[in-house]
């Protein structure tokens, strides 16, 4: 059992790393808060308060208070439904594509063959290569319609081209995406199946037990959990999307909630419009983080 | 027990397996391919994979033009700088989280935790703002404070459940050896910490390398790191798929082999220990 020095040292050795996470958590978000509530553009700081306001300008930096009008003109905003309808589509596409194939994969690689190592590399490789190069390397040498190495796959077997970012934009960003995080579900998978007890596997041959079933009986329980530790991993991470689409230039139509909010506070320079799309992002996530917290919760326990 | 498997069966999965393989490490592979092409071959079609005339000027183009080394040197300040200022906060809470733990230390990771679920644009805005008015705006200083706190969760976590494995008892052999807690934590501890230590180090490296939120939005020049390098090719001008591949390239080359090197860490760390 520790002492009570130890607890004391320990306390001590917990609270620089403790504060500075309080901090970085609590000192933005409460700044968010306060901003989403104020007329505040950092172009024109006091043009629309002292003409619509003169009464209710706040500081030195004339801002003044703005009610909800914020949260109403984001709301309402046509950017923000299309902006969420393609941050749910990217997250719900990208999940599935991934957990489906990152298992398929992942039960391939649990097989015995030659140069499993090598495989194994080449298949986790893409998530470990940056956004921005993903993103590009795909624009074009693989999605671009003209000289892309899907375009020329399509010609060769008689296909009209597909001109992705001008037709498909939100499909091109999933392929991209789905290419990062089909590996990491597959190493997730595969690390999870090799734990998988051998002597079960054994039994369950021996008894002459057909691969359906023991693929439903016994590996799809083993792997749910996993899967679900995936599945909320990756939502956290494909919520916060961005770098593919600041540099596919895919925001008119590509765009998500992450890159709204960039839209409107560091290009348009609204920063009350952006502060209130932050807090409807925290909140969005939170509901997402709600329940990978228990998930992980409960795998401490264990 | 080794099993049975017919070398046909085999055979057959090798075959499946190092098709898909490639096929999903195809990008990558042309990327450097293409990399060592002319502009005029890159865009061929049909495309050419092997016999084109093989050349290395893309790459001393793309570091005339674009000063491709001090983009490489500011990643690697900020993911060393970054993991090194992380790691010195975060072993001893981890430690003391593991061997001296109280009634709170669960909800206290839990906590740490759930910071990492802040979406960023929820602190874009402030962070911007703070950064304008202190002057920190692209400088390598403010960066490497950012990506610190953004992967201190994932880090504090990882050493936790490397520290958790290291046998309580030990330590308290040593204790009752009469070993003081300096030469406890220098002789004892270290050792066996380390490998974690080294795993958690190679995870942050890499995510502190690849993220291109923080870097995209908080730098333009001084501080700009390879993923800003990079993006800087999203506007065109003329032929340039072989430059942006030898760009490419070079961006990715020093991660893709550290990666290998951490593949079981990268499992661990991401999933919170969840999965080993």
């Amino acid at each position: 059992m520790a002492t009570q020095q130890t607890r004391t040292l320990g306390r001590f050795a917990v609270a620089p790393s403790v504060l500075s996470l309080f901090l970085w958590m609590i000192v933005p978000l409460a700044m968010t808060i306060y901003f989403s509530f104020l007329r505040y553009n950092l172009l024109d700081p006091n043009y629309a308060c002292s003409l619509m306001h003169p009464d209710q300008l706040l500081d030195g930096a004339n801002r003044c208070l703005a009610g909800f009008s914020n949260y109403s003109y984001f709301l309402t905003d046509p950017a923000f439904f299309r902006a969420m309808g393609n941050s749910l589509k990217l997250v719900g596409w990208v999940l599935g594509i991934s957990v489906v194939f990152g298992t398929l994969l992942a039960l391939l690689l649990d097989q015995p063959f030659f140069g499993q190592g090598i495989v194994r590399l080449m298949m986790i490789a893409p998530f470990l290569v940056m956004p921005t190069v993903s993103a590009l390397v795909w624009k074009n040498m693989m999605l671009n319609p003209v000289s892309g190495m899907i375009a020329y796959l399509f010609k060769s077997v008689g296909l009209q081209p597909i001109d992705w970012f001008a037709h498909a934009p939100l499909t091109a960003v999933v392929i991209m995406v789905s290419w990062q995080w089909v590996p990491f579900a597959t190493l997730i998978l595969l690390t999870s199946l090799q734990s998988l007890d051998g002597e079960q596997k054994e039994a369950a041959e021996m008894d002459g037990t057909p691969p359906l079933s023991y693929f439903w009986y016994i590996v799809l329980p083993h792997l749910i959990r996993p899967m679900t530790v995936v599945i909320l991993i990756e939502t956290i991470f494909l919520l916060n999307v961005f770098a593919e689409i600041y540099v596919t230039g895919t925001a008119g139509t590509a765009g998500n909630l992450p890159f709204l909010v960039y839209q409107y506070g560091l290009i348009a320079n609204d920063i009350g419009g952006a502060s209130a799309g932050g807090i409807i992002a925290v909140i969005l996530a939170n509901i997402v983080a709600f329940f990978l917290m228990r998930m992980i919760g409960k795998n401490l326990d264990a | 027990m080794a099993r049975k498997v017919s070398t046909n069966r085999k055979l057959l999965i090798t075959v499946l397996a190092w098709g898909i393989g490639l096929l999903i490490f195809f990008p990558i592979l042309w990327t450097i391919l293409t990399s060592f092409k002319t502009e005029g071959d890159a865009i061929a079609q049909p495309p050419q994979f092997l016999f084109f005339n093989w050349t290395m000027e893309n790459y001393g183009i793309v570091q005339e033009r674009s000063n491709y080394l001090l983009f490489a040197f500011n990643s690697i300040v900020l993911a060393l700088g970054s993991t090194f200022f992380a790691l010195l906060i975060a072993i001893p809470s981890a430690w003391a989280m593991a061997f001296a733990p109280g009634k709170r230390t669960k909800d206290l990771l839990m906590w740490m935790l759930s910071t990492k679920m802040m979406p960023p644009v929820g602190a874009l805005i402030p962070i911007y703002l703070i950064f304008r008015d202190v002057h920190l705006l692209d400088t390598r200083f403010g960066i490497i404070t950012v990506l610190m706190l953004l992967n201190l969760p994932i880090i504090i976590w990882m050493l936790y459940t490397y520290f958790k494995e290291i046998p309580g008892e030990i330590l308290e052999a040593s204790r009752m050896d009469g070993a003081s807690l300096a030469k406890e934590l220098i002789y004892v501890l270290t050792p066996m910490a380390l490998p974690g230590i080294a795993s958690t180090l190679l995870l942050n490296i890499i995510l502190a390398w690849n993220e291109a939120f923080w870097t995209l939005a908080l730098t333009t020049k001084d501080a700009a790191p390879l993923t800003q390098f990079i993006a800087s090719y999203s506007a065109p001008e003329g032929l340039f798929w072989a430059k942006l591949s030898a760009a490419s390239t070079m961006a990715i080359a020093p991660i893709l082999v550290l990666g290998w090197f951490a593949q079981k860490q990268l499992v661990r760390g991401l999933t919170f220990g969840a999965v080993k």
